[in-house]
């Protein structure tokens, strides 16, 4: 559904998508400013400015990990328990106690990075759709979580809950955080062997094993850091609420809301095709829409009216620009197609 | 299952599945993740009389069904779309749709049912036609799409009825969900629930048979060619997201009078719908599958959180063996995909002339994403696979 079955006559645009996500988010923040400053505050004002970085930092790591296995071919729908899970695992072994935040942190990773190797390996040796599989196994989380935990359990201790509460000038540092696992994982994509490999199974995975590429590794590796980012999310959580609870995850509503983030930075659903900078600029406008509708007091299930339409007519613009693309598999051969997607 | 396309000049029988006598062909067919299913529900339905034997009385078992109408009516919905290659994830949305309408604009007044109920049918085929022109025209993915019209109707929904309960419709319209022909010989009641459950199965089943069913797996299948074959794909899949839409509507009809009107009913059921579709042994990404073994697939569901209540397994575990149970079938029914259609190709005299052969029955069409990721490895014998469909 995404390639275009038209006839392919127009050449490409100039600008790519990722140029697009940021023209929409500039777009974003001047109306964002506007109507700020319409109900009497000042968007840029220091505090402003750190909120909306705040509200980008939980749904831009689920959002990092995501754009992977959405690159990869697969889809992840088990985000949300994860996160609920690492954020009790790390609570209940921190205690409260100073001392038990390294072991903390290092069980809820691992953990979270076991269920990726799950997803991943069903995913890959079971021959299971990503979606199927995720969702498979966020059932599973979700019975495990509602069987085990009642309600909030454990407790972060002071030490930890800094990570949450600290800001250098304005941007928090679990922002920075962010960031820098973005950049990692930019690095990932971009400089290392594998990184390639992801790009070539997601674009086309028949050509790519024809080219001699393992195609098992890339997808478990997306799963692997796609689990342990949305690990992360949670331990970011714990510090925050200084408590880990089993339904953070699902109330957050990161599966749909962070393939959403996705695809509004420009990456294609089908996978093989796009980048993390554009989903960090997908996250922003999130971030931006949902504080520009808190300052304006928005009732709370309006604000998800406004976010479906805008999903929708955001990608609906650079869709359309993309349908008069010459098909990635058309003419050419597969070879070239396969090149240009690992490009 | 297949498309049953066959030219007039090949040798008769020349589909697998036009050969051996009908008891063979039966076999067959239940050896394809389609087929098993019904085996499945027969398996869980004996595991579940042998758990509580009250369950195999007549008059149980077709309440049963009548329970498990609204979610087999809205699988058959999902089938639609995900056999043309997409996603619905508004389902769930549009059932709290429906029953939040009827039961604040029908009220205690039985003269407004109709009005009202043609009111939620045009608002069914609204939505149908908004997801479908919106992933066709606009090509944006339909996953995308429908889940923001998912997020817009959730919202507006609980913004109109502020999260609350609302509204309480004449009880002769939740007669539609609730009651039933009584004073029946041996089953005693026959839910009216259950009559349509049957209704829309002969009709969905009369419907995959007329030429738009046939071209609806074909757009499924692999889009482009549909299309340069003269098939208004974009047509043909918008109507299959309303088609979706109306059975979410439906469903939703009937739910009222299990249910009640809460903002709450609903939720989840498009998860439930494609769990139900996959189970069946349809495939993700489309162009495979049968639209009864949808409706089996949420028959056997059902049984299965039947018989883990009957085993006294506590609720909170339903989730976790759901789990299990989709991905373990869909494995398996992945791997007999392929396993039924491996030996087909091994006659030379069939693979030679591939291009334009059989579409069901030969095709190295693997199942793949909606938007044409390829996820099994296929076998690469006939070189025409296309990267995208």
């Amino acid at each position: 559904m995404s390639t275009a079955t038209t006839t392919p006559t127009r050449r490409r645009a100039p600008v790519t998508s990722t140029g697009i996500v940021f023209i929409v988010l500039a777009l974003t923040i001047v109306a964002g400013a506007i109507l700020t400053a319409m109900a009497g505050r000042n968007f840029f004002s220091p505090g402003n400015i750190s909120a909306i970085l705040t509200g980008t930092s939980i749904l831009g790591f689920i959002a990092i990990g995501q754009t992977l296995v959405i690159l990869a071919g697969s889809l992840d729908l088990s985000v949300p328990y994860v996160t609920s899970l690492t954020s009790l695992v790390a609570g209940v072994i921190m205690a409260g106690q100073t001392s038990n935040i390294v072991l903390g942190v290092v069980v809820a990773l691992g953990v979270s990075a076991l269920i990726g190797l799950a997803n991943g390996l069903v995913v890959t040796l079971l021959d299971v759709h990503g979606f199927i599989a995720t969702l498979g196994m966020g059932l599973i989380l979700a019975g495990y979580l509602a069987t085990n935990y009642k309600g909030s359990a454990g407790s972060a201790p002071r030490d930890f809950r800094l990570i949450g509460a600290t800001n250098i000038g304005p941007v928090p540092v679990s922002t920075l955080i962010m960031l820098g696992c973005a950049v990692l994982v930019i690095l990932l994509l971009r400089r290392t062997r594998i990184g390639h490999h992801l790009y070539a199974v997601g674009g086309n995975r028949e050509v790519a094993r024809m080219s001699g590429l393992h195609t098992t590794t890339p997808v478990v590796m997306a799963h692997v850091l796609c689990s342990v980012l949305a690990g992360m999310a949670g331990l970011l959580l714990l510090a925050r609420l200084s408590v880990g609870s089993p339904t953070i995850g699902a109330q957050g509503g990161y599966d749909l809301m962070s393939i959403a983030a996705v695809v509004l930075g420009g990456t294609v659903l089908a996978g093989g095709k796009g980048n993390i900078l554009g989903t960090l600029g997908g996250v922003a406008i999130f971030a931006v829409m949902d504080n520009v509708m808190g300052v304006m007091e928005v009732n709370p299930f309006l604000k998800d009216v406004v976010r479906g339409v805008v999903i929708i007519a955001a990608v609906a613009v650079y869709a359309r620009r993309t349908a008069g693309r010459p098909p990635r598999f058309g003419r050419q051969s597969l070879g070239d197609a396969a090149l240009q997607e690992a490009r | 299952m297949s498309t049953g396309t066959t030219t007039v000049d090949r040798a008769p029988g020349l589909l697998a599945e036009r050969q051996g006598s009908p008891l063979q062909r039966l076999a067959r067919t239940l050896g394809t993740p389609g087929g098993a299913v019904f085996i499945l529900c027969g398996v869980l339905l004996a595991a579940v009389v042998a758990a509580n034997p009250n369950f195999g009385e007549p008059g149980s078992l077709i309440r049963f069904i009548g329970r498990t109408a609204p979610i087999a009516i809205a699988a058959m919905g999902q089938y639609f779309v995900i056999v043309s290659g997409e996603f619905d994830l508004s389902m769930g949305s549009v059932v709290t749709m429906q029953v939040v309408i009827s039961g604040n604009l029908i009220g205690q007044d039985e003269s407004r049912i109709l009005p009202v109920m043609l009111l939620m049918v045009a608002l069914g085929i609204l939505v149908g036609l908004v997801n479908g022109l919106a992933t066709t025209l606009l090509r944006v993915p339909s996953f995308i799409v429908t889940l923001g019209t998912m997020l817009a109707l959730s919202g507006l929904v609980l913004y109109l009825t502020g999260g609350a309960a609302t509204g309480n419709p004449v009880d002769s319209f939740r007669q539609i969900g609730r009651g039933g022909i009584r004073d029946v010989p041996v089953v005693d009641i026959i839910p009216y629930p259950a009559i349509i459950l049957v209704a829309l199965a002969v009709g969905a089943v009369l419907l995959m048979r007329r030429p738009y069913g046939r071209t609806l797996i074909a757009a499924g299948d692999n889009p482009e060619a549909t299309h340069l074959a003269g098939a208004p794909v974009w047509w043909v899949k918008t109507r299959a997201f309303i088609l979706s839409s109306l059975a979410a509507t439906v469903a939703g009809i009937i739910l009222v009078g299990y249910a009640g009107v809460h903002p709450s009913v609903g939720r989840g059921y498009e998860f439930t719908a494609i769990t139900a579709v996959v189970l069946g042994g349809v495939v993700l990404g489309g162009g495979r599958g049968w639209v009864l073994s949808a409706a089996a697939g949420a028959f056997a569901l059902e049984l299965l959180f039947t018989l883990l209540n009957f085993l006294g397994v506590a609720s909170t575990w339903r989730d976790t063996v759901q789990g299990v149970i989709i991905i373990l079938a869909v494995a398996a029914a992945g791997k007999a995909w392929r396993a039924g259609l491996r030996p087909r190709r091994r006659d030379p005299a069939t693979t030679a002339q591939s291009p334009g052969s059989p579409a069901g029955a030969t095709t190295p069409h693997t199942p793949g994403s909606p938007a044409g990721e390829t996820t099994g490895p296929t076998p690469p014998v006939q070189g025409t696979t296309t990267g995208e469909n």
